[in-house]
């Protein structure tokens, strides 16, 4: 349990973003407890900025600072995000920055974004542009050892048939805190990939936001997050459609166990002049105890009248005739289960970017309990 | 082959069992003895996968009352994983898709979870795969089924052959097949039934659910049984499905009718 918020780390966060802690009246907000996040030091990290000594792969150079205000702020207007409380108490924390701008096929690149034990807020801030037809696969990573919280914005602008593959995994710690806001907007023929992999922290907010400005490209949203013990795992994503013939396929899934708590919100915007959309979002999760909570709600709204939008969300327990077919083979009910649960994860993990293997993102996620 | 002094396998006796409140067995009398192959026919709905289930121990049914021998041993105490361990093997109609588990892995824990039992040491990943690839050879599969998650996406004739190599591994002594013919093409049919032929032998005993005559041209039961309302009606050599491919199954009505008759005025009693 997260020890007794400091009213003043409440006021100190406030005073960041310019703006109160969003509150349970807050729709966006309604059933995520802060508490977690408040509870943190309030204090910057002082730990060495972890994006000091990233060694950048042929095809990626940094931007310099002058392109970088006039290329960020479009993209946080197209997704709506300037105005959202974690980009803004980001803003407000002086977070350390990587700007980088992807040309031709690029070599990949993974970040370590490990908060340690160190306590207080780690504000980071990540801003990848993508030329016209660049490919690109990143790996960000979070870790936390303790009662801290990370901050992450990241920004993408992705050119005309540009490709990218966009894997967060991140394993965390109960005392700590994730925010991870992520802008990016897509021209047309471009290929999005992103996968999330979020587990073990106290408190995580993800919350991707895409948008196709003028249609036409691809997006395809893997997540999969685990709540244990008291944890809350929260993520709210939104796509938009500016024009026509835009994809989107997203999958979200949940693993929810002991008395944590997850809540999924997932928007489809398709105004009337995306038609042919074509969007499909599936929300399934797992319940692995009586006393965990899963809140799951798609928004579509949907003013086009020539589209496909299907969706569709699942709660369920592991299954009966799964299970036995697994015993029916000689394997025992508990070992069935832990294949079953890692087959369900695995589906979304196996789409991390290709670096992801060597950190076994299962066993960061599902580690043994007694 | 039919050996009255070959062991017994697998003895039921009187078998009911239902699922939630509905009866589905209702007295299912059938021996097994090693080396034996028979066959069950019936009607769509006649009870034969639930017997099939309740012999793997399907946790949906309850057993109300009877008893299952397996060699000498009470079946019925045992978890179906246990039942597997000690040879019991189950090919299901609706084979289960598992997503995200490697059907490669699945094979190899299930195999050592076989081997463990019978006291022999597990197989590590390399060993293991040059024992599958040489049993893959019984059903004509592709390896890159191995690489694929457990029978999701495959064909109706994949799952079905995807069983075959499953019963290949695990070497059952009482391997029940239902209706592992059905779906398959007619070449698919022919390999599959060569596979069960191969895996037959003087120590082991099939029971083959079936609808069809053409999977027992190719293999030949020493017994045929026909199923109807939750029990045997009648037993015969492999002349009986012949006639019932001619006959249909318009007399089972009337025995039926019979049995009822009988059975409401003296309790039952089907030998
Ligand atoms: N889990 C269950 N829940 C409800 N009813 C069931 C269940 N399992 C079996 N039944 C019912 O029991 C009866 C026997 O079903 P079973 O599947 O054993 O038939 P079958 O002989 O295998 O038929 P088929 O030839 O069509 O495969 C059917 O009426 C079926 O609906
Ligand atoms: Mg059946």
């Amino acid at each position: 349990m997260p020890a007794v918020a400091l009213p003043a780390t409440a006021d100190w966060l406030a005073a960041l973003a310019g703006e109160p802690l969003p509150g349970r009246r807050q729709e966006d907000w309604r059933f995520t407890d802060l508490a977690p996040l408040q509870a943190v030091a309030p204090q910057l990290w002082a730990g060495p900025d972890p994006f000091a000594h990233v060694v950048l792969p042929a095809g990626v150079t940094r931007l310099d600072g002058a392109e970088i205000q006039a290329l960020a702020d479009p993209i946080l207007h197209a997704t709506g995000s300037a105005t959202a409380w974690p980009v803004r108490l980001n803003q407000g924390a002086s977070p350390h920055g990587l700007a980088l701008r992807v040309s031709g096929a690029a070599g990949p690149l993974q970040l370590q974004l490990d908060a340690g034990d160190g306590p207080g807020l780690l504000a980071l801030q990540l801003l990848l542009v993508l030329e016209e037809g660049a490919s690109f696969e990143l790996l960000v990573r979070h870790a936390s050892r303790g009662a801290n919280a990370t901050s992450l914005v990241t920004l993408v602008q992705l050119g005309r048939g540009a490709r990218l593959n966009l894997g967060v995994l991140a394993a965390g710690d109960a005392r700590a805190s994730l925010l991870s806001h992520l802008a990016i907007s897509q021209a047309p023929a471009s290929e999005l990939q992103l996968t999330t992999a979020v587990g073990g922290w106290g408190l995580s907010r993800l919350e991707p936001r895409v948008c196709q400005l003028e249609g036409a490209a691809q997006t395809r949203l893997r997540a999969l997050q685990l709540v244990d013990g008291q944890e809350l795992a929260d993520t709210h994503s939104q796509v938009s459609f500016g024009g026509p013939e835009g994809e989107l396929d997203q999958l979200h899934k949940v693993v929810a166990d002991g008395a944590g708590r997850s809540v999924f919100n997932g928007a489809v915007r398709v105004p009337r002049q995306a038609q042919q959309t074509n969007a499909a979002q599936l929300s399934r999760s797992l319940l692995l105890s009586e006393r965990a909570r899963v809140d799951t709600k798609p928004e579509l709204e949907i003013v086009a009248d020539d589209v496909k939008c299907a969706h569709g969300a699942t709660v369920s327990r592991l299954q009966q005739n799964e299970l036995f077919y697994l015993q029916s083979r000689g394997i025992a009910a508990d070992q069935a289960s832990k294949l079953l649960l890692r087959g369900y994860c695995e589906e979304v993990l196996r789409e991390l970017p290709a670096a992801a293997a060597a950190c076994h993102p299962l066993q960061l996620l599902l580690p043994e309990r007694p | 082959m039919i050996r009255p002094d070959a062991p017994l396998l697998l003895e039921i006796r009187d078998l009911h069992a239902r699922v939630e409140d509905q009866p589905i067995l209702k007295g299912v009398n059938l021996t097994l003895r090693a080396g034996e192959i028979h066959a069950v026919m019936g009607r769509n709905g006649s009870g034969k996968s639930t017997l099939s289930k309740v012999l793997a121990g399907h946790p949906a049914y309850t057993v109300t009352a009877g008893s299952v021998t397996y060699r000498g041993a009470d079946l019925l105490e045992l978890d179906p994983e246990q039942r597997a361990r000690i040879g019991l093997f189950l090919g299901f109609q609706y084979p289960v898709e598992i997503p995200g588990v490697s059907n490669l892995e699945f094979l190899r824990v299930a195999t050592n979870a076989r081997r463990a039992e019978r006291g022999e040491e597990e197989l590590d990943t390399f060993a293991f795969e040059d024992l599958v690839r040489e049993r893959l050879k019984v059903v004509q599969m592709d390896p890159a089924f191995l690489e694929r998650s457990v029978n999701e996406g495959f064909s109706g004739g994949e799952k079905k052959r995807n069983e075959i190599l499953q019963m290949a591994l695990l070497e059952p002594l009482v391997a029940i097949l239902d209706e592992t013919d059905s779906g398959l093409d007619i070449d698919a049919l022919r390999i599959v039934a060569e596979g069960v032929s191969q895996l037959a032998g003087p120590d082991n005993a099939t029971l083959l659910i079936t609808h069809y005559q053409r999977l027992l041209d190719l293999i030949t039961p020493d017994y045929v049984h026909v199923m109807a309302a939750g029990r045997i009606l009648r037993t015969g050599g492999k002349e009986l499905a012949l006639e019932l491919e001619r006959t249909g199954y318009d007399w089972v009505d009337q025995e039926l009718a019979n049995l009822e008759a009988t059975s409401e005025r003296e309790p039952v009693e089907v030998a």
